[in-house]
């Protein structure tokens, strides 16, 4: 069935819910407004009002209420309205939720999801814009989500719910309208499994989210020239696909890393040393490029978010001029 | 401020069999945190750890009205609560003296003990961090159609805490089965309530969420548990939730690296004088009870400690080779 991005957020929300009924939803607008960005649409006028609870602008609270649910047998799922707002909630998110199945001695675990929109592109500026998925896979103890496609979206979600684990989706913002083919049996889709979203032979392009587009467009561009790219889709930060990288990286010897959020401490950094560690370093051919957010904070004005972003034009032109200075030819 | 209702009541606290327990409760926690105490002093454990000596009465007295299936979330001085709980204090000592044999494996230590089969969803290293997790359990109870209760234990500093806020104002707004305890120690570490506060009664603060705010003496532990008493049966009834100062005082350091600057010796001797235990235990003999009965149920728990004192010296040093398995729970533990 084809369906939107964010339509095939609210159908895994509408499986799930249906099937299990510890399964509820809290966060801000999401009942009769349908939330901020309309995910939530319709739920609250078929779930009712307890399973689907608007809550007052208190993210530490109702993440923290979503852990202590999850302690007494509940699977809730709590959307933060724009991602950015976990940075109220983190202590619970860090402190809390990741640490208390190992800190109490496995004696607990938090089957709790947090999801939310994140990313730049809407001229939400600085506080609204923001890819914060490097913090979280910092800390032992979250799963961290990023799907790219509505199916992902949907499949990977579904596994969300049912992992005995908190896990964080980032569902990026210009994504929630893209259209696609989705699944229907409500099997969910494996964490930690990438996804060679473009097969190819001369570098390995490993990005994840949105950048999965850009990366792809950039790849058809690049293949007009002669050059063939493979596009890694992460599909989960946490855990890393590592082996599907590296196997990748044995095969073309080439790595470039894409994303969004800033490149300084950025999960590109991450998989390049990951990767460096690993038996594919034997390998490579070249050094490693990474096109990411520039090192600032999200800018307001059409021209310059667009900077901010790796655009496809950025993504065809540093590869090029990469392979270029490598030789590849 | 509201007033507990005696009628309310169905039992009376300081009946002799629930007094006796309560002495016992009492004595347990202190003894247990002397030996704590005596072991940090000798430096024979590493770490911190928050003593609850002089605060007893508040666990044993609420602890005290709970019923099967009900929960609490303790704090970063949380050993009294497990242990009023009936907490297994060889696996409390265990884990402060970091063995595999510890309640959390020697992963945790003071700060993280948690015993979800009594009901303690954990202890909690940061202010006020189990005051949302406890609300959140309270609104889990509500989904489920179960009449549980939920006690969140806090200090005085956890009222300054934004989560304690958000927390409360949800319980508020949902009228959850939600039992707020301020255990009122006068310090939040050396900042004193009368420095951190511009109220007078902590219990004030209640009314900024629309609920009951209680004050009670926390050094009476039959005027703790009468005052927990209502609140709880209250927000068992759909009630809604309260909130409970119980004012007492801790005669030790915030931890073990308090040298007491901001406070006097004499001020921490007037409080002595109005000890928790010693309180329970003239009402004891008040009631007849023969003190050497009373003394005879010291040493019991005196040898009772000093055994998990052995049990725990006696245990293994954990392997870190479980330690990255640890991280995670295994997809089994979430298995429909």
């Amino acid at each position: 069935m084809e369906m939107t991005y964010a339509a095939a957020v609210r159908y895994a929300l509408e499986q799930e819910m249906e099937r299990d009924p510890r399964v509820f939803i809290m966060g801000e607008d999401i009942g009769v407004y349908g939330g901020a960005f309309g995910v939530t649409m319709g739920l609250v006028e078929r779930f009712g009002k307890e399973r689907v609870r608007d809550t007052p602008i208190a993210e530490e609270g109702i993440v923290g209420a979503g852990i202590g649910a999850s302690l007494v047998g509940m699977r809730p799922i709590v959307e933060i309205q724009f991602s950015d707002f976990i940075m109220n909630a983190m202590d619970q998110v860090v402190n809390q939720a990741a640490k208390i199945h190992f800190m109490f001695g496995g004696r607990m675990h938090v089957p709790l999801v947090i999801r939310g929109p994140a990313g730049a592109g809407t001229g939400a500026a600085a506080q609204h814009s923001q890819s914060l998925e490097a913090w979280f896979h910092h800390v032992p103890g979250l799963k961290v989500v990023m799907p790219a496609t509505p199916d992902d979206a949907r499949g990977l979600l579904l596994a969300a719910i049912r992992d005995p684990n908190p896990v964080i989706m980032f569902e990026h913002k210009l994504l929630y309208k893209m259209k696609g083919e989705v699944e229907e049996s409500g099997e969910a889709l494996p964490l930690g499994q990438a996804r060679i979203a473009r097969p190819g032979r001369d570098a390995t392009l490993v990005t994840y989210s949105f950048m999965v587009h850009r990366v792809l467009e950039a790849a058809t561009l690049l293949a007009g020239e002669g050059w063939d790219i493979e596009v890694i889709d992460l599909r989960t930060i946490v855990p890393m696909d590592l082996a599907t990288v590296t196997a990748s990286v044995g095969r073309t010897g080439r790595l470039a890393v894409c994303h969004e959020a800033v490149g300084r401490g950025g999960i590109g950094g991450e998989i390049a040393a990951r990767v460096w560690e690993s038996e594919a370093f034997d390998f490579l051919d070249a050094p490693l490029l990474r096109i990411t957010g520039l090192d600032t904070p999200v800018p307001y004005s059409p021209p310059l978010e667009q900077a901010f972003m790796p655009s496809v034009e950025r993504i065809h032109d540093s590869v090029k001029s990469w392979l270029t200075r490598e030789g590849a030819h | 401020m509201a007033k507990p209702d005696p009628a309310n009541f169905t039992e009376e606290a300081a009946s002799l069999p629930r007094a006796l327990d309560y002495f016992r409760t009492m004595w347990r926690i202190r003894r247990f945190d002397e030996t704590i105490d005596e072991l940090f002093a000798s430096g024979q454990v590493h770490g911190t750890t928050h003593l609850y000596i002089g605060e007893e009465a508040v666990a044993a007295g609420v602890i005290g009205e709970l019923q099967a299936g009900d929960v609490i979330t303790s704090t970063h001085r949380g050993h009294g609560h497990n242990i009023a709980l009936g907490g297994d204090i060889r696996a409390m000592m265990a884990e402060l003296l970091g063995r595999t044999t510890g309640y959390c494996a020697g992963r945790g230590g003071s700060m993280h003990i948690a015993d979800q089969n009594l009901g303690n969803l954990g202890a909690n290293g940061i202010v006020a961090g189990g005051v949302p997790i406890a609300v959140g359990a309270g609104l889990g109870f509500h989904l489920q159609g179960r009449a549980q209760v939920v006690v969140a234990f806090a200090g005085d500093g956890a009222l300054n805490e934004g989560g304690f806020h958000e927390a409360a104002n949800l319980a508020a707004i949902w009228k959850l089965p939600v039992v707020f305890v301020v255990e009122n120690n006068q310090y939040g570490m050396s900042g004193s309530v009368h420095e951190m506060f511009a109220l007078s009664h902590l219990a004030d603060r209640a009314a900024a969420y629309g609920i009951p705010g209680l004050m009670v003496d926390g050094q009476d532990v039959f005027a703790v548990a009468e005052t927990a008493r209502y609140a709880i049966l209250k927000a068992r009834q759909g009630g809604g939730p309260s909130l409970i100062e119980a004012v007492t005082y801790r005669y030790k350091g915030h931890s073990k690296s308090d040298a007491n600057r901001y406070r006097t010796r004499e001020e921490i001797q007037n409080w002595r004088k109005r000890d928790p235990i010693e309180r329970v235990r003239a009402h004891l003999e008040g009631e007849g009870v023969e003190a050497a009965a009373l003394d005879a149920m010291v040493a019991e728990v005196r040898a009772e400690v000093a055994a998990a004192l052995r049990f725990a010296e006696e245990s293994p040093w954990p392997t870190p080779d479980t330690l990255l398995d640890a991280v995670w729970a295994p997809a089994e533990e979430g298995a429909d």
